[in-house]
C-alpha cells in the first residue's frame, strides 16, 4: 500500500516506529496529486513548497521525539478558512486575490498539532451549492465517476480525501456541506455541534448555521481530527465552553442496548431505491451490533428546507455586504461610488451567490420580515424541539445522508430547487445546531458510494464516534478505491 | 394662531472605554489614519465580534442615571447599508431589544420641574470617516473610529422649545461627564445630537409632519437650528404650505437649515438579530453592582449643596456644573468651614484666573488647602480682603501657600491699635482744614481719612480697626 493511501492512525504508527517521515508522506501525497489532480480538480491551490518546508520542520521535531497528534499528516483546507499570507478565495472571483493577514483558529490548532497543509480545496462559491459546480475556479469531479459531482459545498475537500490527494481535510457545513459530499465520495465527514469548533477565520456564509468539521478515511481518524479541532475559542461569541472529551476513547466501544431512532418523515418518496436498500441494511447492521431500532417522529421536517432557504440567505445577504470593492478583493472600475459597488458585485459574484443575496435581502425587507425571517426563526425553534423530544426516546438517529447517489455534472445547475433537495436530510441538523456524521454504507450497482448519517444531541460527538465506529466494524463495507 | 413646537432628540455619546466595542483596538482620538484598526474592525472575511463588557456597564450607568428600566435580556442587531466608512456593510446596533427603556430626565422650567421622557438607550458601534481630497476626485477612508462604542439616547417628543432642548442636552451632557463614561467633547464628536422637530397649533394633540435636523455640533447650534426650523415651519404653515418630511442639515455660517434633497433616500436597513453575538443577559446582581459604584449625580449634588452649605441655587449650579470644581469646592469647605466665602472666592477670583488662561479647575495651581487657609487668614484678621486679592493672584502665579506669599511680601495686617492710633493722630494733625470740614458735616471726608491711613500703612492696616479709630478720633473722643 502507498503512503498516500493510509489513514492518520496508520501513518502515526509508522512515524512513531521510525518507518517513515513527514517528508516521505508529503512527497507521496504530492506525487499522487500530480497524478490525479488534473482529472479530479480537488484544489484551488496546491501548497507544494509550503508543505515540503513544513515537512522538513516536522521531521526535525519528530527526530527530537516531539510527535504531535498530526505530525507529518498532509491535511487539505477548504478555501473558506483563512490562512495567513496565503490566498483564501472562498471559491469566488470577488476574493480571487485576497490574502488574509490572520489564520483561522482551526488553522492555528491544526498547525500546533503538527499538520502539514497540502492545499486549499475547491468549493462552491461562498459555500453556496451542493455540487462544487458554482466555484469560480471550475468544478471538482467525483473520483468514483469523473462525469459526476463530488457533492458540495466542500466538494474539493471530500474529493481530495477520496482520491488520496491528502490524508484528511477540513470542510464547513451550513446545510450538509460536509456530510453530503462525504456520502457521495464514500468517506467519513462530521459536522460538529454549533459552537464546538471555532468559526473564527471561517468566511461566513450563514453565521448561525456554519460549522467546521473534518473529512477522514475512517471513523478513528475522525476522532483524531476532532480532538484537535474541538474546543472553546474566546475569539468567537457563539463558541461554547463545554469540556472536550478524548474522542478516540469512543472508537471501538460497543453500543449494546442503544436505541437508534429512525425518523419516519425521512423515508418518503423520492429516495433512490438503491440508497433505500443500503439504509435498510444499515439498520439491520445496527441490530447486529446489539442496538435496537425505534421509530421516531420529527414532525416539522417538511418545513426544514423552507426555513433554511430563508435564514441562510438572509444571513448571507448581510455577511456578503462587505465585499464591496472598497477594501480588498476584486474591484470593477465604476463612474461613481454606486456604480463601482454595482459593477463590482455584479461581476465579482456568481449567479447562485447573487440569487441567494437577493432571496435574503427580500426576506429581511421592511414589510416582509415578519412573514419570512421572523416566522422562519419561530419554526426553527420548533425543529430544534423536535430533536430534543426525539432524543428522549433514542440515543442516536439514523437517516440516509442524501436521497440519491452523486448526480451528473450539469444535471441540476439549471434547476436550483432540485439542487436544494439534495440537502433535504442534512439541513435540519444545522437548524437544530446538533452534530451529525456521515460514513459509507455501501455502493450502488454502478459503483457509486452511498452514505448513512447518524445524528446525536448537542455536544454528543462522542456518541456519534461510538455508533459510527461500531457500525464501521460490524458492517465491513467493502474497501474499494476509486479507479482513477 | 399660536403654535407649539414638538421636539425629540437623539443623542450619540461615545463611551470612554480604552478599547473598541467588538475588538481590542484603541479608541484614542487623533491617531494616524487607520493605525487603530485590526481585521475585526476592518470587516475582513471570517472575523468575529466579541463584546466589550465595559461598554455594557457604562451604558447601564447612563440607564440608571436617567431612571431607565434595564431589560433583563437585550440583543444586538445588524443595520444593513452600504457606505465606504462602514467596512462590514452593516452597523452592529440594537433594534428590537435595546439595553434600557422608559426613563426620564428632570429639567427646571420656570421655577418648576419638567420630566423629559427617555424612550430608549442602546449600544452600537461607530462608523469610520471619509476624508475628501479637495483637489482630486478621490476620497480616503479612516477607520480608526470604526467600532468605537456609542450609546444612543432617544428622547420622547416631550421638548417644547429650543431652550428646553438645550437644557435637556446640557443635563445629559453633565450626567455623562459626571459618570466618567463620555468625555463630552462635541467638536471631536464624542457627543452628537440629531433633532426631530414639528409644530402644531397649541392645544392640538396630533403631531405635525416632522423634519430631522443634523450637523449641529454645539449646544448653541442645536438651539439656533431649532429656532430657525421652528420659524421656518411656522412660516410655511401660516402661508398655507405643507411641511415635507425630510432630513435637513444645519449650516452654521448661513444660520439656516437646508434640505439634504434626496441624498439620503428612505433607507430600508433590514435589521435582524446579529447571529455572531449572543443576547446580553443583565441580572439584578449586575445592576446592583453598577448601582453601588454610581457617583452622586449633578442634580442631587446641587440640592445637597444648597441645603448643606446654605448657598444660593445659582452658586450651587455653577459649582456643580463641573464635577472637579464641585470636588475642589468641597475640599476647601472641609478645611475652612466657610462655604459662602469659599464659593465667592472660587467663582470670583479663581475662576477669573482660570478663564483668562483657558484652564479648568483640574489645572488650578492653587491647592484647595491653600485657598482654605487664605480664607481662614482673612477671617482671623491676619490679612484684609483687599490684601487677599493680591495674595490669591500671587498664589495662582507661583503655586505658593498663602503664608509663604505673606512672609515674602511682608503683607501681614497691622492690627496693633496703639500703633494705628498714633498714625491716625498724626494724619489728623496734618489735615486741620479737612478735620474742620468733616466736623462741620462734610461726612464724605471720612473716606479721605481712611485713604490717608491706608496709604500711610501701605495698605496693611486692618480696615475695621482703622474705621473704628477714625470714627472715635475724628469726633474728638
Ligand atoms: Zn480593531
Amino acid at each position: 500500500m502507498e503512503l498516500y493511501q493510509s489513514t492518520i492512525h496508520e501513518l502515526q504508527d509508522k512515524i512513531k516506529e521510525g518507518k517513515t517521515t513527514a517528508t516521505e508522506i508529503t512527497c507521496s501525497v504530492l506525487q499522487r496529486i500530480d497524478a490525479v489532480e488534473e482529472k479530479v480538480h480537488s484544489y484551488i491551490r496546491v501548497l507544494k513548497e509550503e508543505a515540503l518546508a513544513a515537512a522538513t520542520d516536522a521531521d526535525k521535531e519528530i527526530k527530537k521525539g516531539n510527535i504531535k497528534p498530526l505530525s507529518g499528516i498532509p491535511v487539505a483546507l477548504k478555501d473558506i478558512v483563512c490562512t495567513k499570507g496565503l490566498p483564501t478565495t472562498c471559491g469566488s472571483h470577488i476574493l480571487h486575490n485576497f490574502v488574509p493577514p490572520y489564520d483561522a483558529t482551526v488553522v492555528e490548532k491544526l498547525r500546533a498539532a503538527g499538520a502539514i497543509f497540502i492545499g486549499k480545496a475547491n468549493m462552491d462559491e461562498f459555500a453556496m451549492g451542493s455540487s462544487t459546480e458554482t466555484s469560480y475556479f471550475g468544478p471538482t469531479r467525483n473520483p468514483w465517476d469523473l462525469e459526476r459531482i463530488p457533492g458540495g459545498s466542500s466538494g474539493g475537500s471530500a474529493a481530495a480525501v477520496a482520491a488520496d490527494e491528502c490524508i484528511a481535510s477540513i470542510g464547513s457545513d451550513t446545510g450538509g456541506s460536509i456530510r453530503q459530499p462525504a456520502a457521495l465520495c464514500g468517506i467519513v465527514g462530521m459536522k460538529p455541534t454549533y459552537g464546538r469548533v471555532s468559526r473564527f477565520g471561517l468566511i461566513a456564509f450563514a453565521s448561525s448555521l456554519d460549522q467546521i468539521g473534518p473529512f477522514t478515511k475512517d471513523v478513528e481518524d475522525c476522532a483524531i481530527m476532532m480532538n484537535v479541532l474541538a474546543g472553546y475559542d474566546p475569539k468567537e461569541s457563539t463558541s461554547v465552553n463545554v469540556e472536550v472529551p478524548d474522542y478516540r476513547q469512543f472508537v471501538g466501544k460497543d453500543i449494546q442496548g442503544w436505541k437508534v431512532g429512525i425518523p419516519k418523515e425521512y423515508f418518503v418518496e423520492g429516495i433512490d431505491p438503491e440508497v433505500k436498500a443500503a439504509i435498510e441494511a444499515a439498520i439491520k447492521t445496527m441490530e447486529k451490533c446489539g442496538a435496537q431500532s425505534v421509530e421516531i417522529s420529527l414532525p416539522h421536517t417538511q418545513y426544514c428546507l423552507a426555513v433554511y432557504y430563508i435564514i441562510a440567505p438572509a444571513e448571507a445577504s448581510s455577511n456578503l455586504a462587505r465585499y464591496d470593492g472598497v477594501k480588498y478583493g476584486f474591484r470593477a472600475a465604476g463612474g461613481d461610488l454606486l456604480d463601482m459597488y454595482r459593477k463590482t458585485r455584479m461581476r465579482g459574484f456568481g449567479a447562485e451567490v447573487k440569487r441567494r443575496i437577493m432571496i435574503g435581502t427580500y426576506a429581511l425587507s421592511a414589510g416582509y420580515y415578519d412573514a419570512y425571517y421572523k416566522k422562519a426563526s419561530q419554526v426553527r425553534a420548533l425543529i430544534k424541539r423536535d430533536f430534543e423530544d426525539a432524543f428522549k426516546k433514542c440515543d442516536v438517529i439514523l437517516t440516509p445522508t442524501t436521497p440519491t447517489p452523486a448526480f451528473k455534472i450539469g444535471e441540476k445547475t439549471d434547476n436550483p430547487l432540485q439542487m436544494y433537495l439534495s440537502d433535504i436530510f442534512t439541513i435540519s441538523t444545522n437548524l437544530a445546531g446538533i452534530p451529525g456524521i456521515s460514513l459509507p454504507c455501501g455502493f450502488t450497482k454502478s459503483g457509486l458510494p452511498i452514505g448513512v448519517q447518524f445524528l446525536a444531541g448537542h455536544f454528543q460527538e462522542g456518541k456519534l464516534i461510538q455508533v459510527a465506529s461500531a457500525y464501521e466494524r460490524k458492517a465491513q463495507v467493502e474497501k474499494r478505491r476509486p479507479g482513477l | 394662531m399660536e403654535f407649539e413646537a414638538v421636539i425629540g432628540l437623539e443623542v450619540h455619546a461615545q463611551m470612554l472605554t480604552d478599547t473598541k466595542i467588538f475588538c481590542n483596538c484603541s479608541t484614542k482620538f487623533g491617531a494616524a489614519p487607520n493605525s487603530h484598526t485590526c481585521p475585526v474592525c476592518l470587516g475582513m472575511p471570517g472575523v468575529l465580534p466579541v463584546l466589550n463588557k465595559k461598554v455594557v456597564e457604562y451604558a447601564m450607568k447612563m440607564a440608571l442615571a436617567t431612571n431607565c428600566k434595564i431589560n433583563p435580556t437585550c440583543e444586538f442587531a445588524r443595520k444593513n447599508y452600504f457606505y465606504p466608512d462602514l467596512p462590514k456593510g452593516y452597523q452592529i446596533s440594537q433594534y428590537a431589544y435595546p439595553l434600557a427603556e422608559h426613563g426620564y430626565v428632570e429639567l427646571e422650567v420656570n421655577g418648576g420641574k419638567k420630566k423629559i421622557g427617555i424612550t430608549r438607550i442602546h449600544m452600537e458601534e461607530d462608523a469610520g470617516k471619509l476624508l475628501h481630497d479637495e483637489h482630486n476626485p478621490v476620497s480616503y477612508v479612516d477607520l480608526n473610529r470604526t467600532g468605537v462604542p456609542l450609546i444612543e439616547i432617544v428622547s420622547e417628543p416631550d421638548i417644547r422649545s429650543s431652550e428646553e432642548a438645550a437644557d435637556y442636552l446640557k443635563r445629559l451632557h453633565e450626567i455623562l461627564v459626571y459618570l466618567e463614561i463620555c468625555d463630552g467633547n462635541m467638536e471631536e464628536g464624542s457627543f452628537r445630537c440629531d433633532a426631530n422637530v414639528s409644530i402644531r397649533p397649541k392645544g392640538q394633540k396630533e403631531f405635525g409632519t416632522r423634519t430631522e435636523l443634523k450637523n449641529m455640533n454645539s449646544f448653541r447650534n442645536v438651539q439656533r437650528a431649532l429656532e430657525y426650523e421652528i420659524k421656518r415651519q411656522q412660516y410655511i404653515v401660516e402661508n398655507g404650505g405643507a411641511i415635507v418630511q425630510e432630513t435637513r442639515l444645519w449650516d452654521d455660517a448661513q444660520g439656516a437649515t437646508n434640505s439634504m434633497r434626496g441624498k439620503e433616500e428612505a433607507h430600508d436597513y433590514r435589521y435582524f438579530p446579529d447571529p455572531d453575538l449572543v443576547p446580553v443577559i443583565v441580572d439584578a446582581a449586575w445592576i446592583d453592582k453598577i448601582r453601588v459604584d454610581m457617583p452622586e449625580l449633578p442634580q442631587a449634588k446641587r440640592e445637597r449643596f444648597i441645603s448643606e452649605y446654605q448657598i444660593s441655587a445659582y452658586d450651587a449650579g455653577v459649582l456643580t456644573a463641573d464635577k472637579a470644581l464641585a470636588q475642589y469646592y468641597e475640599e476647601v469647605v472641609a478645611i475652612c468651614a466657610k462655604p459662602k466665602q469659599a464659593a465667592n472666592w472660587l467663582m470670583g477670583d479663581v475662576m477669573k484666573f482660570l478663564n483668562e488662561d483657558k484652564k479648568t479647575i483640574r489645572d488650578c495651581p492653587i491647592a484647595a488647602a491653600s485657598l482654605a487657609e487664605m480664607i481662614n487668614l482673612i477671617d482671623a484678621g491676619t490679612i484684609s480682603g483687599k490684601m487677599a486679592k493680591d495674595i490669591a493672584e500671587e498664589m495662582y502665579r507661583s503655586g505658593k501657600k498663602p503664608q509663604e506669599v505673606i512672609a515674602e511680601k511682608g503683607m501681614v495686617q497691622i492690627t496693633d491699635e496703639a500703633a494705628l492710633a498714633k498714625t491716625i493722630s498724626s494724619i489728623i494733625d496734618a489735615n486741620p482744614q479737612q478735620l474742620a470740614d468733616y466736623r462741620a458735616g462734610k461726612e464724605k471726608l471720612f473716606g479721605y481719612f481712611v485713604g490717608q491711613a491706608m496709604k500711610a500703612t501701605q495698605g496693611k492696616a486692618n480696615p475695621q480697626i482703622v474705621n473704628d479709630l477714625l470714627k472715635k478720633m475724628l469726633a474728638g473722643k
